[in-house]
């Protein structure tokens, strides 16, 4: 066992972990932040992304131990204190850019770091940054809506084409 | 996935000492290593993460205007920092996996890995780079040794891949859609001295040098070129995403594209 220190969602946490233990088993088990699912475990899926030092990765395919020192933002970082919704998050309640919800989390964390690279991506754009998200409800359609709503832009103009 | 042991050293030098114990090995990115643990394919006493190791990651253009990849560079910083120099490199980066995959996913890592349906092989062989480790460099050429086998030696590292900058270039790649590795991917370099055409995602021995289509591109730059060229379907991979000979024929569409597109 080593311990692995980082902060999470700003908050510095740390933990006892094996070099096996993957960054989202440290997530869920350790510090029972459950918002960051695991849907294949092949880094196929994406419903485990999370933000590494801003930038998205799987976390069922990063080790805990290489997430040393790190800044992580996870599904529950993205609200506000009191409890409003993020954006993103908002988007995706206002034009319905789920069904069951299991990939959410990981849509709406890829989306943010869409948005933070390309502020106003086109819906092809958007559908390309997402190459990585499965989701199984197959609500693509309403997803790219909810981030082109995101990113400011008319989503019912552009998806009306 | 077994338990291992972990080590993040901050030195090359360290990683080599860390490395030359019984069972230990090199951790990229872990884009394809930690999916390999967690079937059990795999069984190291220790890992040892190259990405603590500040020297060897990033990009910069070398004096001879040759492109410098860090081993430990990820293929998003690739895509972005090599897009003004090397622009069919950048490329080929930014089609690899997903944005996440890319986050972490190393060169070094690709090139170590050596995977027959990779896309860096084809870039490396077909820019002509040179692989250099903690011990030697190494020509792309004398690398890849086939599927999954390289000219490294237990515990060497990838500490830096030089790229020659061609007068044109494109990557082709005809993506498997789940997996998102080329089902075949054809990168083609025009040098003052000669055309490079190297395949990937075809051959049961990994990427390898199309030596005919380089000599008629030599003469000839252009797609026309290739009319009447094929390859043979004899050693090419084949699997329920396609017959060898597919893949064969895939090759030399794909080939044209890429001059086409250079």
């Amino acid at each position: 066992m080593t311990s692995v220190s980082m902060t999470v969602n700003g908050k510095p946490v740390s933990g006892e972990v094996e070099g096996r233990t993957l960054l989202v088993e440290f997530l869920r088990e350790g510090q029972g932040l459950t918002g960051t699912h695991v849907g294949c475990d092949t880094s196929q899926c994406g419903a485990c992304v999370v933000h590494v030092n801003g930038e998205a990765v799987k976390a069922c395919t990063i080790f805990a131990a290489e997430a040393e020192g790190a800044e992580v933002t996870t599904i529950e970082g993205m609200a506000e204190a009191d409890g409003t919704l993020h954006p993103i998050q908002q988007a995706f309640q206002d034009h319905h850019g789920l069904q069951c919800g299991f990939c959410t989390p990981g849509m709406v964390m890829s989306a943010a770091a869409l948005l933070k690279e390309n502020p106003q991506p086109s819906p092809a754009e958007i559908r390309d940054y997402l190459e990585g998200n499965i989701c199984r409800c197959t609500g693509y359609h309403n997803i790219v809506k909810a981030i082109l709503a995101a990113s400011g832009q008319d989503a019912n103009a552009i998806a009306a084409e | 996935m077994y338990n291992f042991e972990f080590e993040r050293p901050s030195t090359v030098e360290d990683a080599v000492r860390a490395l030359a114990g019984d069972e230990a090995q090199a951790l990229g990115g872990g884009q394809t290593l930690i999916p390999t643990l967690k079937q059990r394919l795999a069984m190291p006493s220790k890992l040892v993460s190259l990405t603590g190791i500040d020297s060897i990651r990033g990009v910069c253009v070398a004096d001879d205007g040759a492109v410098c990849v860090g081993g430990a560079t990820t293929h998003a910083t690739v895509a972005r920092e090599a897009a003004a120099a090397y622009p069919a490199l950048a490329a080929l980066a930014g089609q690899i996996g997903d944005p996440a995959v890319r986050n972490r996913g190393t060169i070094g890592g690709s090139l170590a890995n050596n995977d027959p349906s990779a896309c860096y092989p084809a870039a490396a062989l077909g820019s002509g780079a040179t692989i250099v480790t903690n011990a030697r460099e190494i020509a792309a050429d004398d690398y890849f040794q086939g599927m999954f086998e390289t000219a490294l030696e237990e515990g060497e590292i990838i500490t830096e891949v030089r790229f020659p900058v061609p007068q044109a270039a494109s990557y082709q790649k005809f993506d498997q859609p789940a997996s998102r590795f080329a089902l075949v991917g054809v990168f083609v370099a025009r040098f003052a001295e000669g055309v490079r055409v190297a395949v990937t995602g075809a051959s049961a021995e990994g990427v390898f040098r199309w030596h005919e289509a380089e000599a008629a591109l030599a003469k000839n730059f252009a797609a026309d070129a290739l009319k009447g060229l094929s390859l043979s379907a004899d050693g090419m991979i084949g699997d329920m995403h396609g017959t060898p000979e597919y893949r064969a024929h895939l090759a030399g569409v794909l080939a044209a594209r890429a001059v086409a597109a250079a």
